[in-house]
């Protein structure tokens, strides 16, 4: 019956979207509260093996992997400048390794921020991987699973769907516009282009608003929004992996949980 | 044996909140089980609202007074709400991208019954059944942007008829289709409703289009009130057509100009299955034999001209290699072809929205490459289908004036030039009222306006009459006419409405897969079946009705024709 869900390619994207939310929701809670350097390792593992089965190319995801890595960047030495001595406070100990004063570097302080970062590490991939590989209508199917409402998780959907021809629209009106003498090309100042460009958005925007009013009467003349449930033609029955993956998960969760108790608190202390 | 009622209106009358008149007026009308109607009529003639009480979107979404009795497969209306109607009647509606909703044409298809909630390997059954029905399994997993528009519309009926409604409602599905698509899309319809006994009611101001396939009844609308409802054949006979606004079949209005006895024809809707006495033929002859021949127009000197035209986009095959084509002074061309064929790309070109990566353009024999779109904009106006997509100002005045405002011309010059094209166009009366006030045509008159304001030498229209019905888009194409004869002004129409290109064009240009098919006369090129075959054209009925005749010069026929009809037209006018 479900033959043409099972496509060839690799395992993850064959996973259910319910799978892949309640995975990543759970596990970047559970991650962004601990800050157990071990716990966020394996974490981490966890997450590169989901990254290397979606066979991402370089080019994809090149320019989110600098956007974020510039961030965290900035992000670390941010988090050092205001407060170097944060380390200290929580490690209850000071390994001065260089400098002095205030900004001295201590272990204290190189050990938070790395776990700091292992949480970005642990996080980026898997985030990348399930966005390359799940299916939007699978992900709206996945939310509405776990009690998001049908109506919020459609329209995700369907934002996704009229992309395209917003664009399209958008670049129709910002030819013709061009065309009656607009400039909005590095030719024109600063002031005339948001000028300008409010020449664009005027005929966009209700043009656009044109459209919704279509659009949902196509879809109140095919019932959208009568029920109390929806079905979803792209939802699948959880399979064997996906079973085994969302018991993992809990146990990741649970183990979390317990190195709580174990380390009295969020942080691993080895000093 | 009494057939059994699907729709019936009794005395049906509505007047929507916020107008003073009633759009529908003692409505009478009864629609049998499995017959075919076609529901026609001018613009504002009130058929979107017939259509729309029908559907249940009125008054639901529209609302207003409703008097009479609707009632539909048994049930009153009344008593039925937009959801429970839905199961009765299944509605496409004319924009194929609105109506398209989900990510694939599997979901799209199931959409209704996962609204339902169906269980989701019920949705899958139903599906593959579906797209086995509409042989259309290869496309399920297509995303609606790569759709052509017969596959689009294809989806549009599966996606409604999958849950079995008895009563299908199509608005305007002719609207967005080459003249190949839209006959395609009619006979899937036609074998659909022998199959499944379907009622069902198209909504079109497309007669002749529309009648490819057999009808049971035409109704005609006019001012919210039904002046016909009978048999196509019969509605053909009388003139109500012409008398409201309509277009007639043009073989029609050849036999009736040619006093050939109707009378004596049955089934005068059927053009291939039409049979023409000796008498009727001879009267056919002696007729066109005395009508004028069209001198021919005088070539102009090239005006517009590409040569060695490159243009792919990235990644892609071309499409276009080493192309060339040539516009003349003074003329009136249409650009015609199947969609994406590559008709808007090379308008893209002209207008500079896209660069050719090899090849040259001249305008008069001054190179356009180098010139930016605004630049090029002064010398070649371009008009889109869609009026709302240019206009960005909320008054008449201003709107038309905003090309000379951003390109610095002197106040003084505004005025005048404002004046000067406000009066050609026949705005002037409107020149101070809100845009929002104007109907589609008028609004579509302003943008032609603004862009004529900049006294360009040739003016590109995409679809100029698209959304109009015979009256507007007479007005409209006699107002281009007059621009083209009384300014100079060279046109160029890319269209899909062959009686258009037959009765307003000089020359045809065909484009087909980045190729020009042909270049000639209208006439020449609609009467030409292999040229019509491969550019997704349709044949013109007035050559089916010269070979019935035994009029051998086809071509000659519709040329006379085409300029009796003209004259008839200035006639009427003056």
């Amino acid at each position: 019956m479900h033959a043409e869900l099972e496509k060839q390619g690799p395992w993850i994207s064959r996973l259910s979207g319910t799978t892949k939310i309640v995975l990543l929701l759970a596990l970047s809670a559970i991650g962004m509260v601990s800050y157990d350097t071990r716990y966020l390792v394996v974490l981490t593992i966890f997450a590169l093996i989901f990254f290397y089965s979606a066979r991402l190319k370089w080019r994809q995801i090149k320019a989110l992997v600098y956007a974020i890595v510039g961030f965290t960047l900035l992000n670390l030495v941010l988090v050092y400048i205001f407060s170097p001595q944060y380390g200290t406070q929580i490690y209850g100990s000071s390994h001065i390794l260089f400098g002095s004063g205030f900004l001295a570097v201590t272990a204290e302080e190189l050990f938070y921020l790395l776990n700091m970062t292992l949480k970005y590490i642990f996080i980026v991939p898997l985030i990348l991987a399930f966005l390359y590989t799940t299916d939007p209508s699978e992900l709206a199917a996945g939310m509405n699973k776990i009690k998001i409402p049908y109506k919020v998780c459609y329209a995700v959907e369907l934002s996704l769907r009229y992309i395209p021809d917003f664009l399209r629209e958008y670049r129709q009106i910002s030819f013709a516009q061009q065309a009656r003498g607009l400039e909005i090309s590095k030719k024109a100042n600063l002031w005339q282009r948001v000028k300008g460009s409010s020449q664009i958005l005027i005929p966009l925007v209700f043009s656009s608003l044109d459209r919704i009013e279509v659009t949902t009467r196509a879809m109140r003349l095919r019932r959208f929004g009568t029920q109390k449930k929806r079905s979803w033609y792209k939802a699948h029955p959880l399979s064997k992996l996906d079973w085994f993956l969302l018991g993992v998960t809990a146990l990741l969760v649970v183990c979390g949980i317990w190195l709580f108790q174990v380390d009295q608190g969020r942080y691993y202390d080895p000093f | 044996m009494k057939q059994e009622t699907m729709i019936s209106l009794q005395d049906v009358s509505f007047q929507y909140r916020n107008q003073t008149e009633p759009t529908l007026k003692h409505i009478d009308l009864e629609v049998c089980r499995g017959h075919k109607v076609l529901l026609t009529g001018p613009s504002g003639s009130g058929k979107s609202t017939l259509g729309n009480l029908l559907n249940g979107v009125i008054p639901e979404e529209f609302p207003g007074e409703l008097t009479g009795q609707i009632t539909i497969n048994g049930h009153a209306v009344s008593e039925l709400d937009l959801t429970s109607l839905s199961f009765e009647v299944g509605t496409v509606l004319q924009d194929p991208d609105a109506q398209f909703v989900a990510l694939t044409v599997a979901e799209d298809m199931a959409f209704a019954l996962e609204n339902d909630a169906q269980p989701v390997s019920k949705l899958h059954a139903r599906v593959k059944e579906w797209a086995e029905i509409l042989k259309m399994p290869q496309l399920l997993d297509q995303k609606p942007q790569e759709l052509s528009g017969g596959q689009k519309q294809r989806v549009a009926l599966a996606g409604v008829l999958i849950d079995n409604e008895p009563i299908l409602l199509l608005d305007e599905p002719l609207a967005n289709l080459d003249p190949a698509a839209g006959r395609a899309s009619l006979e899937l319809l036609d074998t659909l409703a022998k199959e499944r006994n379907l009622t069902v009611l198209v909504i079109d101001h497309r007669i002749e289009e529309a009648l490819q396939i057999h009808f049971d009844k035409l109704v005609v609308l006019a001012e919210g009130e039904i002046v016909a409802n009978d048999s196509p054949d019969e509605v053909l006979r009388s003139d109500v057509l012409l008398r409201n606004g309509l277009r007639e079949p043009l073989y029609v209005t050849a036999l009736k100009d040619a006093a050939v006895d109707l009378a004596a024809l049955s089934d005068l809707d059927d053009l291939l299955g039409l049979q023409l006495e000796t008498k009727a033929q001879k009267k056919l002859h002696s007729w066109q034999a005395q009508l004028p021949a069209p001198s021919a127009k005088e070539k102009g000197a090239p005006l517009l001209s590409g040569r060695g035209l490159t243009f792919g986009y990235p990644g892609k095959p071309a499409i276009f290699q080493d192309f060339d084509f040539e516009i003349q002074t003074g003329e009136m061309a249409a650009l015609v072809g199947q969609n994406g064929t590559g008709k808007t790309t090379l308008i893209n070109l002209i207008t500079g929205f896209l660069k050719p990566q090899a090849g040259s353009l001249t305008l008069a024999g001054r190179p356009l490459l180098d010139l930016s779109v605004k630049e090029r904009a002064e010398k070649i106006g371009y008009v889109l289908q869609d009026p709302n997509q240019m206009i960005s100002k909320t008054n008449v005045s201003d709107e038309i004036a905003l090309g000379l405002v951003l390109r610095g011309v002197p106040a003084a010059e505004q005025t005048a030039r404002l004046e000067k094209i406000l009066r050609v166009t026949g705005l002037y009366p409107y020149r101070h009222w809100p845009i929002s006030a104007l109907s589609f045509g008028q609004k579509k008159r302003v943008t032609i306006a603004s862009v004529l304001v900049l006294e360009p030498q040739v003016l590109i229209l995409d679809e100029p009459t698209a959304g109009q019905d015979l009256a507007h888009y007479a007005k409209m194409m006699d107002f281009l006419r007059l621009m083209n004869e009384q300014l100079g002004v060279t046109v160029l129409m890319v269209t899909h409405d062959m009686n258009l290109m037959l009765s307003y064009a000089d020359r045809a240009l065909v484009l087909d897969q980045g190729q020009l098919l042909a270049q000639a006369a209208p006439a020449q090129v609609l009467t030409d079946a292999q040229l019509i075959k491969r550019a997704h054209l349709s044949q013109l009925s007035l050559q089916v009705l010269a070979n019935k005749s035994g009029i051998t010069d086809a071509i000659g026929f519709a040329e006379k024709f085409t300029i009796h009809e003209r004259s008839k037209d200035n006639a009427r006018r003056a």
